[in-house]
């Protein structure tokens, strides 16, 4: 398979950052090394001819069962090329570790406090990295396949651990 | 008019004398959870220094109920009604998106006459999520007229979306594969008028707002965001277009038959509230007109794919024959339904406020599954154009006055359900 | 007092003549139809809360169309929505914040019951937190559900026993 220009440019500058590629289903997507991220996201968006301007998710998820066992997704969009690129990194640590890409952009701050809320996956050199969909006091991150879908954390009303405080 | 620049908020004082008494603490206040101008459940504590918004922090999660999680232990098809309830004011466009991502798992693309109305019924939907907003907006404002106004156009949108598919709010309108059934009778007539009434009313709210000088000056210059911010915070939709960057989702990546029509993206220049509400008025105008250019195109045919593995069969044939029983027994039961190959796909829609993402992984279950496809969704994620907006509100509202708060928030739109999923 | 038990029987009496009735009667007459209402908002039964307060299915007709955003102004909660976990806590306190009598309608399925959602963050039914009067079916509740739920509370209102001595519970 031909490599993409993407793919071109962090070889050319990175040479052993990427490790897979391929295009299913028309959506390009690369696999890079984890601690990569910062400097392939930088090259991606400072690049003047990709310009992958726009982070416009960054997610995770859990492949239990599999080595390796989370996949962290981030989808940049360049505007003015009408191009979308997706970049997994891969990691098999319980409680994984990547960059933050703060730094480059104010929304990654929301989306990789939504990662470590509800996937547990810690974002090194973010200013704030505090749950923001769960409340302080719940245990666990739910989205996480090993979390029983009804496991309750109630802060009040039955099942409430008396310790809490409103 | 020139926008205002955000000057250190000690020139702003207005007045002048540095007489001890005048100077003010700075003081702390919650703006919500539970508050007449946030629309649904969100806190906003914000600094202020007399009435100046120093600094601003937004806590949201308060609706957040797990549709991400939930959507892993439903069968492709039942994970529609959770897409609903995303954007719950155009419900439509998330049954397109999220559908449309799993059709690309499977590989199979819909009738055109499906792709037609999935289109109209998209724009119809953007047509009342862009009143909603506008009408709350304005009645935050004290415009309860508008608000009236704007409630009265979205029922004849209402009535349509029942007339097609039996629900005002919570559509459940698609199908993988297709849609679940053909227009009704007369329904493309009823599209006309209602469009019409839409248009009249547009028309009065454009002339109770846009050249009122007490709502312009209220919002002219106010919840700045430019367009380097604005793609720094991740804004799409509305708001990203208002601050001048073209950039809209059926233009850059098109998808259904939005070619087809003759239609352009509307731009603003500024990025502050007023741009915001017009670039919604004049959306609402564009996405009247796809509709009717595309309602004169509708060609023939079956709305949905024939492949027996994927659609439901006809009413008559599940209660006819045994063939057709069967059929909707092995998509119906447990462990069966449809099976989608594994691998991922990112399908994004041009939702109410902006790129509405789905990135769904399909991935067997070890053990169960071993022909290397699922009868579930192995993650459902959902991009929320809302999210992106909301961590934006602090930005936009520091240096303003806290009364500027209630405008810049209501010209996001934010919708709790997407936000917090 | 036929009249204000059956509305359809003839009106009030003319002048000289006296009525003999009790007063919990007239005061719930009194009080059934005027509600303030604290709408709590949250999901997507508020867009059948915006379209039934507005002018197409007004309900202003059945005297409980104000909405009083604070909690000591008001007499009715209307819980529209999905509550969850971490929203629980406030409700009890808006609630514990209203002055009686007071009287919760829970509309929409997912404030019943937990509605479609069953799981970790979601209040399986605000009636676990806080004591419900009237739960108003449905997902999202249609506008005419709504106004019967309504018209069902003005029932409870009229028929319960009145509280209206200063200091009694």
């Amino acid at each position: 398979m031909e490599k993409s220009p993407a793919h071109k440019k962090i070889d050319e500058k990175f040479p052993d950052a990427v490790l897979d590629a391929h295009a299913q289903h028309g959506d390009e997507t690369l696999i890079i090394r984890k601690d990569a991220i910062l400097d392939v996201a930088q090259l991606l968006k400072e690049d003047p001819e990709l310009q992958f301007n726009f982070l416009m998710d960054l997610t995770a998820v859990d492949y239990i069962g599999r080595q390796p066992r989370f996949e962290i997704v981030y989808i940049f969009v360049s505007i003015p090329n009408s191009t979308r690129l997706r970049v997994k990194l891969q990691s098999d640590d319980l409680y994984p570790t990547v960059k933050s890409l703060t730094p480059l952009w104010e929304t990654a701050n929301f989306l990789e406090r939504e990662c470590y809320d509800l996937y547990g996956i810690r974002f090194d050199g973010h200013p704030n990295l505090t749950r923001i969909m769960l409340y302080e006091g719940f245990e666990g991150h739910p989205l996480r396949k090993d979390y029983p879908k009804k496991k309750r954390q109630p802060l009040i009303g039955p099942g409430a651990k008396s310790s809490h405080k409103h | 008019m020139e926008t205002k620049t955000k000057t250190p908020p000690e020139e702003q004082f207005f007045f002048t004398t540095d007489e001890p008494e005048f100077k003010t603490k700075e003081m702390l206040l919650n703006m919500g959870p539970s508050h007449p101008a946030m629309h649904g459940i969100v806190k906003i504590a914000v600094k202020l220094q007399g009435e100046l918004v120093m600094d601003a922090d937004i806590e949201i999660g308060y609706l957040h109920r797990a549709m991400e999680k939930t959507c892993e232990d439903c069968t492709w098809n039942q994970a529609t009604i959770y897409t609903d309830r995303l954007n719950y004011v155009s419900p439509i466009i998330n049954n397109v998106g999220y559908v449309m991502a799993v059709e690309k798992l499977l590989g199979i693309e819909i009738p055109p006459r499906g792709q037609y109305l999935r289109t109209i019924l998209s724009e119809l939907s953007r047509i009342a999520d862009h009143m909603t907003c506008i009408g709350a907006a304005a009645m935050e404002m004290g415009a309860m007229t508008v608000f009236l106004y704007a409630m009265k156009g979205r029922e004849f949108l209402y009535e349509l979306f029942e007339d097609y598919c039996g629900a005002r709010v919570t559509t459940n309108a698609t199908r993988v594969g297709g849609m679940p059934a053909d227009l009704p009778d007369g329904w493309i007539d009823k599209m006309h008028r209602a469009l019409k009434e839409e248009r009249k009313i547009i028309k009065e709210i454009d002339g109770l707002l846009t050249c009122n000088r007490i709502f312009y000056d209220r919002i002219k210059g106010v919840g700045v965001m430019k367009a380097d911010d604005a793609i720094s915070y991740g804004f799409t939709g509305p708001c990203l277009r208002a601050a001048g960057v073209e950039y809209d989702v059926r233009k850059n990546f098109p998808y259904l038959v939005y070619d087809q029509a003759d239609w352009s993206i509307v731009v603003g220049t500024e990025g502050d509230n007023f741009d915001r509400y017009l670039v919604r008025m004049e959306e609402m105008e564009q996405s009247a007109r796809i509709c009717e250019q595309l309602v004169k195109k509708i060609p023939d045919g079956p709305h949905s794919v024939s492949d027996k593995h994927i659609m439901l069969p006809d009413k008559e044939n599940t209660y006819g024959n045994i063939e057709g029983l069967m059929n909707h027994f092995k998509l119906i039961m447990h462990g069966h339904g449809i099976r989608v190959p594994s691998g991922e796909a990112y399908q994004a829609v041009e939702g109410g406020n902006g790129e509405l993402g789905f990135y769904v992984v399909s991935h067997p279950i070890e053990g169960e599954e071993e022909d290397g496809c699922a009868s579930r969704p192995w993650r459902v994620r959902v991009r929320p154009p809302c999210l992106h907006l909301v961590a934006g509100i602090p930005h936009m509202i520091k240096g303003d006055m806290v009364a500027d708060v209630i405008p810049s928030f209501g010209s996001i739109n934010m919708i709790g359900g997407e936000l917090d999923r | 007092m036929e009249f204000l038990k059956n509305p359809s029987q003839p009106g009030p009496p003319e002048d000289g003549q006296i009525i003999t009735t009790r007063f919990d009667k007239v005061l719930g007459w009194a009080r059934k139809y005027s509600q303030f209402v604290y709408p709590f908002v949250t999901a997507c039964c508020g867009m059948e809360y915006m379209s039934v307060a507005s002018s197409h299915y007004d309900l202003d007709r059945f005297g409980t169309a104000f909405p009083r955003f604070s909690p000591r102004q008001s007499d009715v909660i209307w819980v529209v929505g999905t509550i969850s976990h971490k929203l629980a806590p406030l409700l009890k306190r808006i609630y514990d914040q209203m002055t009686e009598p007071k009287w919760v309608i829970a509309i929409g399925a997912c404030a019943s019951c937990g509605g479609p959602y069953d799981n970790y963050a979601t209040v399986q039914g605000i009636g676990t937190i806080i004591p419900v009067d009237i739960y108003v079916a449905g997902c999202p509740p249609r506008p005419e559900a709504i106004i019967e739920g309504v018209v069902k509370l003005q029932k409870m209102i009229l028929e319960s026993k009145q509280m209206w001595k200063v200091g009694a519970p």
